[in-house]
């Protein structure tokens, strides 16, 4: 199911979630190979940070509760695994983040000369108490963070928003404003908690974290829904997606990619070429396409 | 019940100690169990860290603890009535083999892991274990009396056994079945080989069994924080360690680059192995 998004040819309209599997080349090319179109690399920071000690990732049954907390060598030192993406003949979104719009530009401006196909902006973690999601609840941030990175690189850029913001649509049109090539929705939501009843303790180590996994798809579906209606970039709809159907759910709400993480947890690595069947065989048994279905929740009398 | 989903607090139901630094804690709690796989274990407000399944049964299963940094310290000072969390079992597991002529070698806490294995080996009849142990001197040898197999014991300092590595014991062990067999066409070649232990160590086993044909089993060491392959915090190669393995056949060793040359520090920096090894073990 070959797709064109922002130029660029992709093998499927599959995307794996970023901060999932994303550590090293092999494992980026091991999920291409297996059905997805656009690998995303685990968001890549300013300094070097060693994230959240553990327990940082704890599987709930109807998804996930992690944080994580962007862990990265930070972006001068990762020049091994530059050196083996230079190689590579798959197509790579590099997901960047920063603690202020400077860091953000200088984070991007180094990642650019690297050549991924995308450059995402973290705008939307939960798990860090400087970085992220400070810019992805307000407009005005947002639009400062987008319009200053596009004016420093000349690779496309993708905002990833977060569900937390009160207006999710007004956040995504300030992004569209600044030059945002393609709106990413949605990082995970909550933040959430888990108390372990018997030590009396919140299991996570830092305490609160984010949601992801089946329980958030009607979340990220309203989102993708919302921002639709907001701009008139593409979307990469993410958030709960597991199954075929889930996928073309979010792309009737106006999704163009569909991201996968959690995913990978409930139905393996191989998850993307199961899910790429279950859209075929939903579209083939409809007799329809995804052109034909994109944002088709939208249409009057709906 | 135990299961991989958020951790179950269990109480410390015995505590065997078995030097300065090394524990075993039991627990009287059912859980699902083959092998060589882990667990994830959980000191509210201290830490997360993987474990290996030590000794099982059907009511009870044991983490034997070597104490090395911070988590580590605290798991060998927890006593009987202390608590716990635990979620797993995670992994693949050891594949046993159906074939008679098993060698096991464990170097250090690598024991750990290998015990269940040898108990499970040495339930099953028709078979002829040879066990190969070594630790860097007499007090670092686990379980002393738990195996019946007998055992090839070596030390870095011979304060007992074989003073060297248990490459060595390996090497000659395999040689003398090759004279033998050129002799009486009777003494069997090695059918399977399973190994724990430090990185550098296994890769040297596998090397021997690379080049004497022989099938080789390894469970691999990573820094992991889900523990059920989505974080990629433990990736090695294009495997997750804590799905696809711990454990490893020759034929993915053979396609695994990262195999005792790269490993991921906690920030997710890859690393040669030396500098992870001594982030880990200092
Ligand atoms: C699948 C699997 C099974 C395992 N099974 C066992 C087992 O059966 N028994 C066993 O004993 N162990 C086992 N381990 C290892 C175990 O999980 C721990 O790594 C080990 O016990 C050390 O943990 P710790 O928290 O005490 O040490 P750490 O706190 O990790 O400390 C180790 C050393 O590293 C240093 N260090 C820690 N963090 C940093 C940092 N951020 N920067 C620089 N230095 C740092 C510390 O100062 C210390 O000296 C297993 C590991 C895996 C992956
Ligand atoms: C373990 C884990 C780590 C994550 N790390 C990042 C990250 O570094 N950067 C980011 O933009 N999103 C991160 N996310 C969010 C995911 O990319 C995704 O937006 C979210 O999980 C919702 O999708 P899902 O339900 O398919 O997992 C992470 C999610 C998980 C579960
Ligand atoms: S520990 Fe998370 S993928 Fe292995």
């Amino acid at each position: 199911m070959q797709t064109n998004f922002l130029g660029t040819p992709l093998k499927t309209p599959l995307v794996l979630a970023s901060g999932v599997l994303g550590n090293n080349k092999a494992i980026l090319e091991r999920v291409w190979a297996n059905g997805c179109g656009l690998p995303t690399m685990k968001s890549i920071g300013p300094a070097p940070r060693d994230g959240h000690s553990n327990p940082t990732v704890i599987d709930l049954g109807e998804g996930m509760i992690n944080a994580v907390g962007l862990p990265t060598p930070g972006y001068l030192n990762m020049e091994t695994e530059w050196l083996e993406l230079e190689n590579r003949d798959f197509p790579v979104n590099a997901s960047i983040y920063g603690g202020s719009v400077e860091e953000f530009v200088m984070v991007a401006e180094f990642v650019a000369t690297k050549r991924p196909e995308f450059i995402e902006l973290n705008i939307s973690c939960p798990n860090s108490d400087k970085h992220g999601m400070l810019f992805g609840v307000n407009a005005d941030a947002s639009y400062d963070v987008v319009s200053a990175v596009k004016k420093a690189v000349d690779i496309p850029v993708i905002a990833k928003l977060t569900p937390a913001a009160p207006d999710i649509a007004a956040i995504a049109k300030a992004c569209e404003e600044a030059g945002a090539d393609a709106i990413c929705a949605i990082n995970t939501a909550g933040p959430g908690m888990i108390i372990d009843i018997e030590s009396q303790m919140p299991v996570l180590d830092f305490k609160k974290g984010g949601l992801s996994g089946p329980m958030i798809k009607s979340i990220a579906v309203r989102c993708v829904y919302d921002i639709y209606k907001a701009v008139s970039i593409p979307i990469i709809g993410l958030g709960g997606i597991t199954t075929g159907k889930d996928a073309i759910e979010i792309i009737m709400a106006g999704a163009s990619l569909v991201g996968m993480g959690t995913a990978v947890r409930y139905r393996g690595i191989t998850a993307f070429n199961k899910v790429n069947k279950e859209i075929d065989d939903w579209l083939a048994a409809h007799n329809t396409t995804m052109d034909e279905i994109r944002g088709a929740a939208h249409r009057e009398g709906k | 019940m135990i299961t991989d989903l958020r951790p179950v607090m269990v109480t410390v139901a015995d505590k065997e100690v078995h030097s300065d630094s090394f524990a075993t804690l039991f627990f009287d709690f059912a859980i699902d169990f083959k092998p060589g796989q882990f667990i994830m274990a959980w000191i509210p407000g201290v830490d997360e860290k993987p474990y290996t399944i030590s000794h099982h049964s059907p009511q009870r299963f044991a983490i034997t603890v070597e104490a090395k940094g911070r988590f580590s310290k605290k798991a060998v000072a927890l006593e009987k009535g202390d608590k716990i969390g635990i979620r797993g079992p995670f992994g693949n597991g050891f594949t046993i083999s159906d074939k008679p002529n098993i060698a096991v070698v464990a170097g250090g806490c690598g024991m750990a892991p290998l015990a269940p294995l040898v108990d499970a080996l040495e339930a099953s009849r028709n078979r002829e274990i040879i066990l190969i142990h070594g630790a860097r001197s007499k007090e670092f040898l686990l379980y002393p009396e738990r195996f019946s197999t007998h055992r090839r014991i070596c030390t870095d300092d011979g304060t007992q056994g074989h003073r060297g590595f248990v490459t060595e014991l390996l090497e000659q062990e395999i040689l003398a079945r090759d004279i033998l067999a050129g002799e009486d066409n009777d003494t069997p070649a090695l059918d399977m080989v399973y190994t724990c232990g430090p990185e550098i160590m296994m890769a040297k086993v596998f090397a021997i069994c690379e080049a004497h044909s022989i099938p080789c089993q390894v469970s691999l060491e990573r820094y992991m924080r889900c523990g059920f392959g989505v974080c990629g915090a433990c990736v090695c190669s294009d495997r997750v360690v804590c799905k696809d393995g711990p454990v490893f056949g020759s034929q993915t060793l053979r396609e695994m680059e990262d195999f005792n040359t790269t490993a991921l520090l906690k920030s997710g920096k890859p690393v040669p192995l030396n500098e992870y090894a001594s982030w880990r073990c200092q």
